[in-house]
Parts: structure tokens; sequence; C-alpha cells
């Protein structure tokens, strides 16, 4: 009985040890829209165009089209044209149906030129269904100018 | 000024200052609740790495007003079927132990609305009050938990008023009074926790803990298992009435504990007044510790605790205490 209570006491007090240190720590809430934090990089946010890395200027897209094929959910569709004087296709549009898009990654994987990346683009919102169309050319073009 | 003068002449000096008393303990008594609401959600955000409320005023400090102009403006909800009588004492009765136990404290030497000699018996007697207002108020809400809540509480009440009363008397002993002033002034030689009553002290604490509803004795507001027991149908005012008597009581809880074991407002440098608070304070956050580390405790095990140790070892205590002060 005596050494219950002794024992009890002991760890009520290595209890009030643990909470009064939690109490002098810096707190960890993040003040969300006034602060946020860093975007792991493994975050899965829809998927961009990376630039080529022998010409920043551009995708490294060739548009063979395997990303459009492999897509389980066919939210993918890829345009491209053949410019004159040039071999290569070059990428027109790349819609992607963020809509149905399950992050599921098999474009990322399957690109035969690792064109393709995550964005860490985690809190899209909108009212319409029709925002999430996204053009990702468009995307890449803005992200250049800027 | 001239006026004041000619009333306290006609009314006597005593009831003058039994009067002007009365409205600053009123003052207190609201003042406290509203920074003890704000330091209890501070603490328990810290406690828990959160912030804590901070978006109404700097550091979150208009929040308590907030939190009461949203309760004054909120309807009083009368559920169907609830003993009426009743049901509207019990907040105005919960109420009234909280004022007349803030009579007898002494705050500083002389702030003090009225010594009585007898002014442990006061606070003790009227503090049982309390857990009148509580039975009736579960009893005349017509519910389930209410009425659990309530009897657990006068059980609870019951096992944790002896070890208290019984913490206290050795305390008086060695005091030789019952007049709380007369105990601080006696503590001039040393507080009475340094001086053989440490485990009086801890009884005490802990017992205070318990007849203040808080963690880990909280059984009768148990949230995960009862709502919010004695006062779950109770909103608006009436609820915030309960809210302010439970802070009030955590408050007085404290400064009994200040008084008759940690020197109550004796100390160097600063005024006596100071010297209260901060040891008052100190208590209630250290009451409010309590609610952030320990789990709430099972009812046999609450009542076991009681019976079994606290109140064998306060008799032993008070046993020893008087045997050698006869000495």
């Amino acid at each position: 009985m005596v050494k219950d209570v002794i024992i009890g006491a002991i760890s009520l007090i290595k209890g009030m040890g643990v909470t009064i240190k939690a109490f002098f720590s810096p707190v960890v809430t993040v003040q969300y829209p006034r602060e946020t934090i860093n975007i792991t990089p493994r975050f899965r946010g829809h998927t961009k165009l990376v630039a080529d890395p022998e010409d920043p200027e551009k995708t490294s897209c060739i548009v063979c089209g395997m990303c459009e094929r492999n897509c389980p959910s066919n939210s993918i569709k890829v345009e491209g044209e053949k410019k004159e004087g040039e071999k290569k296709k070059t990428l027109k549009r790349y819609i992607l149906n963020f809509t149905t898009c399950s992050h599921c990654g098999l474009c990322v994987e399957t690109c035969p030129v690792d064109a393709l990346a995550f964005s860490a683009d985690y809190n899209p919102a909108d009212f319409k269904k029709e925002t999430f169309y996204y053009d990702l050319m468009l995307e890449f073009e803005k992200r250049k100018k800027r | 000024m001239c006026d004041l003068a000619a009333i306290i002449n006609i009314i006597g000096k005593e009831t003058a200052r039994l009067i002007l008393g009365l409205i600053g303990v009123l003052i207190v008594v609201v003042v406290n609740a509203l920074v003890l609401t704000w330091v209890e959600r501070k603490v328990s955000g810290h406690m828990q790495k959160r912030i804590g409320p901070k978006e109404v005023g700097p550091y979150g400090l208009i929040q308590p007003f907030a939190d009461g102009l949203k309760l004054l403006g909120k309807e009083l909800l009368t559920p169907a079927n609830v003993d009426k009588p009743l049901y509207y004492l019990a907040p105005v009765i919960v109420f009234i132990p909280v004022l007349v136990s803030f009579i007898v404290i002494p705050f500083d030497g002389f702030l003090q609305v009225k010594d009585i000699n007898v002014g442990i018996l006061v606070i003790l007697a009227f503090s049982s009050l309390s857990v009148l207002s509580i039975l009736i108020a579960g009893w005349g809400s017509n519910n389930k938990y209410s009425l659990i809540g309530a009897t657990r509480s006068v059980a609870q009440n019951i096992a944790y008023e002896i070890p208290l009363l019984l913490s206290l008397l050795p305390v008086a002993f060695m005091a030789n009074s019952l007049s709380l002033r007369d105990i601080v002034e006696v503590q001039r030689q040393g507080w009475f926790v340094w001086r053989w009553q440490f485990f009086a002290f801890l009884i005490y604490f802990i017992a205070a803990t318990a007849e203040t509803n808080r963690t880990p004795f909280d059984l009768p507001e148990a949230e995960s298992e009862l709502v919010a027991g004695f006062h779950t149908e109770y909103s608006g005012m009436r609820f915030a009435l309960f809210f302010l008597a439970e802070y009030t009581n955590i408050f007085i809880a404290s400064a009994i504990a200040t008084t008759f074991f940690l020197g109550g407002y004796l100390g160097p440098v600063l005024p006596g007044i100071v010297w209260f608070f901060i040891k008052t304070y100190f208590l209630v956050f250290v009451i409010m510790w309590f609610r952030w580390t320990f789990p709430r405790v099972r009812f046999d095990q609450l009542l076991n605790f009681s019976w079994k140790i606290l109140i064998p070892v306060a008799f032993a205590n008070l046993i020893l205490t008087g045997g050698i002060l006869k000495l």
C-alpha cells in the first residue's frame, strides 16, 4: 500500500515534468493563412511540365503519348504539332483533367524523357469544375516568364 | 465626498466597510473569473504546444469579454419538464458560498472585509453549500447525465470534505486560532508548509482539487461520459453563473492554501496583496497543470483514495500534531 502510494507519487511528478516541459517549449502551431510551412519534396500536387535541361525555354516533351495511354482515369489529352524544319514533334497543348486525376503518378513514372513532375500546388480551390481542366503548357509558359 | 462622509456617519463605519468590501468582492470575483478563463485557455494551449486565444485583442486578452457578451446575449432556455423552482434556484445558490467565503479571506494585513474569529469555519461551512446547488441543479434538470453528475459530486464532496477539514485543523492547532488573519500573522516565524505541516498541505491541496471538481477528480462533469454533468441543461447567463462559481471556487481553494500554508500576504519587498495574489495564482496554475497531466480517476479509485489513504494520513497527522503541541 505504502509502496503503491510512493511509486504513484513519483510517476505523477514525472508526468508533471513532461507537461511543464511542453508548456515552456515553443508552440508548433502554424497560423495557416498568414504563414505556411514548406511543402515536402515528395508531395504530390498536380503534374507539371519540366523544362528541358539543355534548353530551359522549352519542355522536353516529345509528344509520345505514353502518359495519355497510361493514365488509368483518362485524365490526360496531349496535342502536338510538327513544326517545319524540326525533326521532333513539339507540344501544343497538354490538358490535365484534375477533377478525375488520382495522383497515382503513372504519367510521371512512364514518361521516357522525364518531362513531367509533381508540383507543390497544395491548395487549389474553386467553384467551377472547368477551372481544373489544366493546360499544363500554358502553366509552363507562365512559370517561364516568372 | 461630503455626502459619502454623511452616509457613513448615518449607517456606521462597520456597515460602510462591509458594503464597500462586498462591492470589492464582487469586482474581484468577476475580474478573477475573466482572468482565469483566459489563463486556463492560454495554459491549456501551451501545455499542448498550441497558442491559445490570440485573435481578440492583444494576446487574446479581450476574449473573456467576448465570451461573456456572448453568454449575456444568449437565450435562457428552459427545457421541458424541469423542476422549475429548483432549476431556477440552483445557479443562484451556487453563488452564495462563493461570496461569503471571500469576506474572511485576508488579502493583505488590513485588506479583509471582516475578520471573524471563526473565519475558517465560515469558509468550510459555506463551501459545502455549493454541493447543495450542484445537487439541486442535477435533480431539477430532468436529465440523466445531470443527475448522475450531481450524485457523483455529492459522494465525492462528502468523501473529500473530511480530509480537507482534517488537514486544516492541525494548522489551527499550531496557530491557536480559527481567524485567518491570526493564522497568517503566526506564520511570520515561518510558513506552515515548512513547519511540520507539509503532508497537511499535500492532503489539503488534493482534497481541494477534488472539492472544486477539477481534473483528475472531475467525475461530476466528466465530458466524455456525462456531456457536462450537472450543468448540461443550463444555457446563457445561468451557465455563466456556474462557470463563474467554478473559477471562483478554484481561487478560494488556492487562497485558503496560501493563507494556511504559504504565509498568506507575508513576503519581502513587495506589498502584501501582491504576494498574496502571486502565491494564489501559482497554486491556481498548479491546478491547471494537474488538468493537463493527470487522467481522470475511476470512481472506486476516487473514493478509495480518500477513505483509505487521505483520511487515515490526515488523522495521524492531526493526532501527532496535537500530541506534540500538548507535550
